[in-house]
């Protein structure tokens, strides 16, 4: 069975992180721009794991790194939610144009 | 090591803890204060004589340091500690220096604070802030005390300070009173301005001598063949050796503090103080710290010349001047000021003309004489003035006239005390002026010839404030006196003091190499002087015993000049004009402009600019969530292609 090529994994991982990226500067709903943040995330990890088995065949560190990462994505999430359930109790919105008070 | 002397720290110390413990508590028992404070004053008088005794006395044997060689009286430093350590060989110690001068100076200083103490108590009856004024009596005596066994120049100084702190707050005990709050500010920024200069000399004086202490600096200075000697005679700024520019400074400290002309004004002004701190502070004891300063480095000044005839000069100037002016006051607080300004003066020109050692070194011993006679009957001239006040209710001699019915106790003690200081036969003063003129006629005739006319000047004007206020006119009040214990008790024994102090056998004790001198007065000197006394005094009594308008008269006849004596010489007016018309308008304002304009202008435009900034970039900080992370994208981006195609 032929191998994919490094080349397809990284053009996947590019994709979804600019998804990402796109995602999190135009929508405007709080959840949303959550979710735009782990399509990111989940770029980086797939980053981690071709380089580590494309590259460095015998050993393992991208692995853990990856599952590192979905870790604190885990505990972001909640946190970030936690914030959101926060603002939603002072702004009555999960909108991000209208939470815009932390200023000068 | 312990020795007989242990006992004399407690000089120090017990005052200092009746400062501190009415000064603290005082307000809630305001009655004892002023028994403590007197009670420990007493205690300090026995420890004081009881020093004086052992020292000169019983030659107690004491682990001492003889100086000069051969000398009798040993040099001891008692409870020495460094208080202040820098390097190996600079550091700063505390300790009691016992020599024949100190402890002579114990003496007065103990003895003149117990009699105002206890005057005092009466005196400063149902005073509101009673406690408060024995604090500060006990912080001052403590400094005193302190300020004459330093064994260290800077210890002095440091005890030099706290005498002016504590004159400035007698001065301005007062303090709802305008003028005695100008008095003390006066008193206390003209001996700041001295004691710039003392502090400068200081510096001087122990960077070339290398060390602080006393008794380095004279054994280190006072021979002409020591290195130290000759780097600091070598070394000259402005054509004058550096040695005589420090002696010179510190000799303005001393100027300063003993209000030597033209540095006396704050003096007079200073009777705005209560009577009895007049007595202590502005009469017997810190006016002659100067002196004492003087005299304490007196084997370093001998070295210089030209140094001594500043001392001497000043002090013949000041000596006559303040005693033409004492002639024209009609404050008797002031006459009196003036007259200590003058005696004052008499020590300076005596120390000034003096040599060094045996016979040359009498106006050494005169002076110090001087000093001790001058306390006694000063302070009760001073506590004589305050019981007339007391009853009559004003300073003015004008007020006053025919008190020798109505008080006739103060009245002698009065006489007395003017009998001394014109310096008639068998009372102190006598001995202790016929000294200074004896050792001036030896040394300069031009100050003898002063001293001999200020001698003449002040019996008469003393004697003109005694017929005033004594005989004169009837009395027109009709004054009734009643003089509490605790007043007659300080006149009686200084009168004692006043009229048994001459018999001292002074030159024994102290003199300027340790060794006794025998001085033989010259019977044509005496006479001369006690003809001039008496001339005074006899003009005196037919101008004032009875009240007639030949002194108005000649007075008026006398015009300008009389105006100008009476005016102070206006320098005091000389004072303001420098300081407001010079000081103020040529230093003062170009630095006030400077200051406002380009040190505060700087700060300004840093300002401005700091927030001109602010202004501009302040809209980037949104609060919109997504700008941020559109500029943070960008960045990113910008970084990694700055990293991939520039860096590589």
């Amino acid at each position: 069975m032929n191998e994919i090529p490094l080349h397809l994994v990284l053009f996947v991982s590019t994709t979804l992180f600019f998804t990402g990226a796109y995602g999190f500067l135009t929508r405007r709903n709080m959840i949303t721009m959550l979710m735009a943040i782990e399509l990111m995330l989940n770029s980086v990890n797939i980053n981690f794991l071709a380089f580590n088995k494309y590259l460095f065949p015998g050993k393992a560190e991208g692995v853990f790194f990856t599952i590192f990462i979905i870790t604190i994505a885990a505990a972001e999430a909640s946190v970030a939610i936690a914030i959101i359930i926060n603002l939603y109790r002072k702004f009555r919105t999960i909108d991000a144009e209208n939470t815009d008070s932390l200023k000068f | 090591m312990s020795n007989i002397y242990d006992y004399t720290c407690f000089i120090l110390l017990l005052p200092l803890l009746t400062f501190l413990l009415p000064g603290l508590f005082g307000k809630k028992f305001p009655r004892i204060s002023g028994i403590l404070g007197t009670t420990s004053m007493l205690i300090v008088t026995v420890l004081a004589y009881l020093t004086a005794y052992h020292y000169f006395i019983t030659d107690a044997p004491a682990e001492g340091y003889y100086w000069p060689y051969g000398s009798r009286w040993p040099y001891l430093v008692l409870a020495k500690f460094t208080w202040l350590r820098f390097n190996a060989a600079l550091s700063l110690d505390m300790g009691i220096a016992l020599d024949p001068l100190s402890v002579m100076m114990l003496v007065v200083v103990s003895t003149v604070s117990l009699m105002v103490h206890l005057y005092s108590t009466g005196y400063m009856k149902g005073e509101e802030r009673y406690s408060t004024y024995f604090s500060f009596l006990s912080l001052f005596t403590f400094s005193m005390l302190g300020l004459v066994v330093a064994s260290n120049i800077f210890q002095i100084y440091i005890f030099w300070e706290l005498v002016g702190v504590s004159s400035f707050l007698l001065i301005g005990f007062y303090f709802d009173k305008p003028s005695a709050v100008a008095a003390a500010k006066k008193a206390f920024i003209v001996t700041r301005f001295a004691d710039l200069g003392f502090l400068c000399g200081i510096l001087i004086l122990s960077f070339y001598s290398g060390s602080l202490d006393f008794r380095v600096i004279i054994e280190r200075m006072s021979s002409s063949s020591s290195a130290f000697y000759s780097f600091a005679a070598g070394a000259s700024f402005l054509g004058v050796s550096a040695l005589t520019w420090a002696l010179v400074l510190i000799f303005a400290g001393g100027a300063g503090k003993s209000a030597m002309f033209p540095l006396h004004i704050w003096l007079p002004d200073a009777m705005e103080g209560p009577t009895p701190v007049s007595a202590l502070i502005h009469a017997a004891t810190m006016v002659v710290a100067g002196v004492f300063l003087v005299a304490r480095l007196f084997p370093v000044f001998c070295m210089s010349h030209a140094a001594m005839d500043v001392v001497a000069y000043t002090g013949a100037a000041s000596a006559l001047i303040a005693a033409l002016i004492a002639c024209t006051q009609t404050d008797i607080k002031r006459v009196l000021a003036y007259s200590t300004m003058s005696q004052i003066g008499y020590m300076m020109f005596s120390l000034g003309i003096s040599g060094y050692g045996g016979e040359k070194g009498l106006g050494y011993s005169a002076a110090l004489f001087h000093l001790f006679t001058h306390a006694m009957f000063k302070a009760l001239l001073f506590l004589c003035a305050g019981a007339v006040i007391h009853a009559v209710h004003s300073n003015e001699i004008k007020d006053m006239g025919g008190l020798k019915k109505p008080m006739p106790f103060t009245s002698i003690a009065f006489f007395f005390a003017c009998l001394a200081i014109s310096g008639i036969p068998s009372l102190s003063g006598f001995y202790s002026k016929e000294e200074i003129l004896t050792a001036a006629f030896h040394r300069n005739k031009i100050i003898f010839c002063t001293g001999l006319l200020t001698a003449g000047i002040t019996s008469f004007y003393m004697f003109r404030l005694y017929f005033s206020i004594f005989w004169n006119n009837k009395n027109k009040s009709g004054i009734k006196t009643h003089m509490a214990a605790s007043i007659t008790i300080p006149l009686f024994i200084l009168t004692v003091a006043t009229i048994e102090a001459g018999h001292i056998p002074f030159g024994k004790y102290v003199s300027s190499d340790g060794l006794p001198l025998h001085s033989d007065t010259d019977i044509r000197l005496s006479a001369a002087a006690i003809i001039i006394s008496g001339i005074g005094i006899l003009t005196a009594a037919f101008l004032y015993l009875k009240e007639r308008t030949l002194p108005g008269r000649i007075s008026a006849k006398a015009g300008i000049v009389y105006r100008f004596i009476a005016g102070k010489l206006y320098i005091d007016e000389l004072y303001l004009l420098i300081t407001k018309k010079v000081v103020f308008n040529l230093i003062s304002a170009p630095a006030a402009w400077v200051d406002r304009n380009i040190v505060d202008g700087g700060m300004n435009l840093l300002g401005a600019a700091a927030e001109n900034v602010s202004e501009t970039i302040r809209p980037v900080q949104s609060g919109k969530i997504r700008n941020y992370a559109l500029w943070f994208l960008a960045g990113t981006i910008l970084i990694s292609l700055f990293l991939i195609y520039v860096i590589r």
